[in-house]
């Protein structure tokens, strides 16, 4: 079961919204699935992001993908432990290994993200 | 996952799925990618010890008293003056010099060869080895489906495989093959590899396959080491600098500016398939020049990825990856002979940003003897 605090995109980030500020990362599922993570690029504080925007990108030692913002807003900071320790988001991808924090300011568009109950349907599927 | 029916299976599949390992199509194959993790089976192989599933290689034996002159006709390389016991690195190209695979070529006996071909490649090889031998007294014996491959690689692979087996190890060089038996099966054992490391080569039957690996994997394990897979093994060469077909090599390549002309054997006597091409090749200036790349830390260089120097673009990655023994981006590109100096600074493009990189000899990574 993954952390029913959350919302997450089909494209396996999650956002924890608290207040006006929403954290996002990617989920477990998709570490597992890239592997070993050794980069990740990020957008620098200040940039503001739409809703499903390609934020940034993340490799692992086979792969490399985009990532997709769950919600849109300024960036008002990013995890820069990942640029030493990309391991982190391996190792604790909702905590250590968080990516973004934006400022939130649409509730609506958590509308648009699934539910965990959904998520976890999702990635049952395979 | 869905598997196509004409994706191969090794006899190890039951196994790869045993220890959780993750799958992927290669070369027609389904092979395990990784098991624990990519970095975790690097260090495992570079430290201790690590042990691959490669049965998805070719293996074509020759035989016949005069396999040695066809395989000097069919290959680059000279076999007939291979020692008995001793194997060299090869390739078979087409007319033109296009290479159409890497090989190692093993003697197994005067009259008696072993060409190990990559997976991708083994039925392409296998036609032309057919038609190559027509003429002379040899005849090919494809066993590629009758003969599992199992790797162990890794400084404490003598300690590991020592015990198991009634070949002296000691007595077996670089580049050397014994038959003997492994954990009381018949085998083919050589001491070559993949990865950078000292290691064996273990050619068992088809069918004794899982016995063989049932009786290694504890004795690795119990060595500190781990099963690995082939992400580690992809990792693991470019350290080392050896070239994958289909990445730094292939039919638009030639071995001179691969750095591998000493590869071919000009001096051969008799003619070879290829003969005309490779001396036009090697009389003329290369075009460009395979060398190494460290890549400043924002992102992986890639294969296909361009090359600059300055505003000219001066070639393309052909392999990149993440090296977990120097913890940074490293690349092999094909590059403009006057850009391949050691120590010129070039720019590679990942994803539409220019990021340094500087050029070093190969290879990356070179064992301490």
């Amino acid at each position: 079961m993954v952390p029913t605090d959350l919302r997450y995109t089909k494209d396996h980030e999650w956002v924890r919204v608290e207040g006006d500020e929403a954290t996002i990362g990617i989920t477990q599922y998709a570490a597992d699935q890239l592997g070993d993570i050794v980069f990740v690029e990020l957008p620098a504080t200040g940039s503001s992001l739409d809703q499903f925007a390609t934020f940034g990108v993340v490799e692992s030692v086979k792969a490399v993908s985009d990532l997709f913002a769950p919600v849109g807003g300024d960036v008002t900071g990013a995890n820069d432990e990942l640029t030493g320790n990309p391991e982190l988001v391996n190792s604790d991808p909702y905590g250590a290994g968080w990516m973004l924090r934006v400022r939130f300011a649409d509730p609506d568009q958590l509308e648009e993200l699934l539910a965990p109950d959904a998520y976890d349907a999702l990635i049952a599927e395979g | 996952m869905n598997v196509d029916a004409t994706i191969q299976q090794t006899p190890l599949a039951d196994r790869h799925a045993q220890l959780g390992a993750r799958l992927i199509e290669f070369g027609g194959w389904l092979m395990p990618v990784q098991y624990r993790g990519i970095l975790e089976e690097h260090r495992a192989v570079r430290e201790r010890a690590g042990l691959f599933d490669l049965s998805h290689m070719g293996e074509l034996f020759v035989e016949g008293p005069e396999a040695g002159e066809a395989l000097a006709y069919a290959l680059v390389s000279d076999p007939p003056a291979l020692k008995e016991g001793r194997a060299q690195y090869s390739m078979i190209a087409a007319s033109d010099g296009g290479i159409l695979d890497d090989l190692i070529v093993y003697r197994l006996g005067e009259a008696r060869f072993l060409v190990v071909a990559n997976a991708s490649n083994a039925l392409v090889v296998s036609d032309a080895l057919a038609e190559r031998l027509a003429g002379f007294k040899a005849v090919l014996d494809d066993r590629s489906l009758a003969t599992a491959l199992i790797a162990i690689q890794g400084p404490r692979s003598v300690d590991v495989l020592a015990p198991l087996t009634n070949v002296d190890l000691r007595a077996l060089r670089y580049y050397g093959i014994a038959e003997g038996h492994v954990a009381g099966i018949d085998a083919l054992l050589a001491r070559t590899g993949y990865t950078g490391e000292d290691g064996f080569e273990v050619f068992v039957d088809w069918d004794r396959a899982t016995e063989l690996w049932d009786v290694l994997m504890p004795a690795v394990e119990a060595s500190g080491g781990l099963p690995v897979g082939l992400g580690a093994r992809d990792t693991l060469r470019l350290e080392a600098g050896m070239p994958l077909y289909g990445n730094e090599l292939d039919t638009s390549t030639n071995p001179f500016e691969a750095g591998l002309g000493r590869v071919v054997k000009l001096t051969k006597t008799d003619d070879f398939v290829g003969r005309a091409a490779f001396e036009r090749a090697a009389a003329a200036a290369p075009t460009r020049t395979l060398v190494g790349l460290v890549v400043e830390r924002r992102g992986i260089a890639r294969h296909g990825y361009p090359v600059f120097a300055g505003e000219r673009r001066t070639g393309v990655v052909t392999s990149g990856t993440h090296s977990p023994t120097m913890g940074s981006p490293i690349a092999m590109a094909y590059v403009a002979p006057a850009d391949a100096e050691p120590g010129t600074i070039v720019e590679v493009e990942i994803r539409d940003q220019r990021v340094p990189a500087r050029v070093v000899p190969l290879p990356f990574y070179k064992r301490q003897v």
